[in-house]
């Protein structure tokens, strides 16, 4: 894991200082004092601190407020007490439950979405993730050759990029969904939704990937070209081999960017009437008013998919972070 | 064939209105060691960056190892191939291990198969002084090691000639000679050199004829022995007292 500067100064462990925990404590309890939980999921929960609430309201919310605050300070400190990798992996579980606590006082129905949970993913899923994969790639492609015409002295290609990238950065994406979609018919070119999906897909993320290549490429020290050229390697040869290797590692974390940006974007070609998972989890719920299941569904494999190129990313970092160890 | 590799006649230079160079003539022959010295900015790395197209000369003519370098000519390649270059700032390529810096060049450009362009590789890093190293990334490794590997790097190539700009003016003290005394091994092993240096001990000790140049000229030219004792111009004066008054 690559951190900031890391001072070898000993410091104290800021949750074990008790000034802190007394501020978080004052904090907490403020909160709860002054939201009343007494009637939500959560205040069930702590029905054996308050008893029968219903009777003396205003001691069962300082209970609870004082309850939860001691839980929370508590949790902090011992926290405070392990390594950093099992304090991550804490810290993930604690909020990972606390959010699918929140979903749960949605009070969904599981068994309309375990029904319609493999149709969701054989169809809306598949599409969705095929969508995007066609488009970041053909995005990387226009990116590459754009951040070269854009860093060329030929004055006709600059002039055609920044023309695009300008364009392509400039409307709004559900517009070019629409524009591709409905505009090439009207030049006699009739296209089918998904390939109209991943035209105007890999258009936009291929301008904004152009800016990301350009100044990756364009980061690279130019003594690395000096000596590229001095040992007679050629201009592709260059790129391929020693500039985009390193260009590489300035230029994966804005992509991931992207690429995740992208894989929710997908949900606008939903619009064309493209069975993919946004338009899916609509269809799906709308008929029988279980639209909040499907969206939450939808949402979170969505959320999903994202962890994975997230992984990705983070894989592809460590990877290039060899080089960088002394 | 004549002896020689360098040969330059007649070569301009300007940046916009600047002119960097003004009728440079340098003929640098097979085993000559040149060192070129200056102030800032009196146009020695220009002149050597010509030699191997990293710049462009607008007038005159260069040529290297027989081959014209002409302002039409695209097949620069084949000159760099014959010419090895070492830079101040080393320019290693940091995502790659010391021994592939060293295998790249001949693997890719000559077509060395990996095997060989390893024995090569390995052949230069010991005449270097540092096999041991291999394995490792340039960012693992001193100054004055980088130097070195890069100078391996060039020779891996087997070139005709080594051009030095500046090799050891961005090393701590105590590197330089480490620096020097590979760039001085390789010298008296033949190897034809042009070195742009402010090492005048260096200078003395190894080069056949030393080259002062101030704006963009030529200004004065001979042996170490002629150079040091007994310069001809004023400007060489000046600057042999700034140079070697500290």
């Amino acid at each position: 894991m690559l951190m900031l500067y890391h001072d070898t100064v000993e410091s104290e462990v800021l949750v074990h200082k008790p000034w802190f925990i007394g501020c978080i404590f004052a904090i907490v309890l403020a909160v709860f004092l002054i939201f009343n939980v007494a009637g939500t999921t959560m205040g069930e929960l702590l029905r054996p601190v308050i008893g029968d609430h219903a009777q003396v309201k205003f001691y069962s919310r300082i209970a609870i407020a004082f309850v939860i605050a001691a839980m929370f300070c508590l949790n902090l400190v011992l926290i405070g007490f392990v390594p950093l990798k099992i304090q991550i992996g804490i810290v993930w579980f604690e909020l990972v439950l606390l959010f699918l606590s929140l979903f749960a006082a949605f009070d969904l129905s599981m068994p309309f979405i375990w029904a319609n949970l493999p149709f969701l993913i054989t169809q809306g899923v598949v599409t969705t993730v095929y969508v995007s994969a066609m488009s970041l790639l053909f995005a990387s492609a226009i990116a590459i050759i754009g951040a070269i015409a854009k860093l060329s002295s030929n004055g006709m290609a600059y002039a055609i990029v920044s023309f695009y990238t300008s364009c392509f950065r400039g409307l709004p994406l559900l517009m070019q969904v629409y524009l591709i979609y409905m505009g090439l018919p009207q030049v006699g070119y009739v296209i089918n939704a998904v390939p109209a999906g991943v035209l105007a897909l890999s258009l936009c993320s291929g301008a904004y990937m152009t800016e990301i290549f350009r100044s990756g490429i364009a980061s690279i020290d130019r003594g690395q070209w000096e000596a590229s050229r001095s040992l007679g390697f050629g201009f592709a040869l260059t790129m391929r081999r020693i500039i985009l290797p390193q260009a590489l590692p300035v230029i994966i974390p804005p992509m991931g960017n992207t690429f995740i940006s992208m894989l929710k974007d997908s949900s606008l070609v939903s619009v064309l009437g493209v069975w993919e998972l946004t338009y899916l989890a609509h269809s799906l719920g709308q008929p029988t008013f279980h639209t909040m299941e499907m969206l939450v569904t939808a949402a979170m494999i969505y959320w999903i998919l994202s962890a994975c190129l997230e992984l990705v990313q983070s894989r592809i970092e460590d990877h290039f972070a060899r080089s960088k160890k002394r | 064939m004549s002896d020689e590799v360098i040969e330059a006649k007649n070569v301009s230079k300007w940046y916009g209105a600047f002119r960097a160079l003004t009728d440079i003539n340098l003929t640098v022959r097979k085993g000559e060691r040149i060192v070129i010295c200056g102030p800032s900015g009196s146009g020695k790395s220009t002149l050597i960056r010509c030699v191997n197209r990293l710049e462009a000369h607008q007038d005159g003519e260069i040529t290297v190892t027989g081959i014209r370098l002409h302002n039409k000519m695209r097949n620069v390649a084949e000159v760099r191939k014959s010419v090895g270059m070492v830079f101040q700032h080393f320019n290693l390529f940091p995502h790659m291990t010391v021994l592939m810096n060293c295998m790249a060049a001949p693997m890719w450009i000559k077509g060395v198969p990996e095997g060989e362009a390893r024995k090569i590789a390995l052949k230069f890093l010991e005449r270097v002084r540092i096999p041991e190293q291999a394995n490792k990334y340039p960012a693992q490794l001193s100054g004055g090691q980088q130097q070195r590997v890069a100078i391996a790097r060039s020779l891996c190539m087997e070139p005709a000639v080594m051009l030095f700009d500046e090799p050891t003016s961005s090393l701590d003290p105590e590197m330089v000679a480490e620096v020097l005394e590979t760039v001085t091994g390789l010298a008296r092993d033949g190897m034809t050199m042009v070195c742009v240096t402010h090492e005048m001990g260096f200078a003395r000790a190894v080069a056949d004829r030393v080259i002062f140049m101030d704006r963009g000229e030529i200004v004065e030219e001979g042996t170490p022995h002629d150079f040091f004792r007994n310069p001809q111009h004023e400007r060489t004066k000046l600057f042999l007292s700034q140079i070697l008054s500290h």
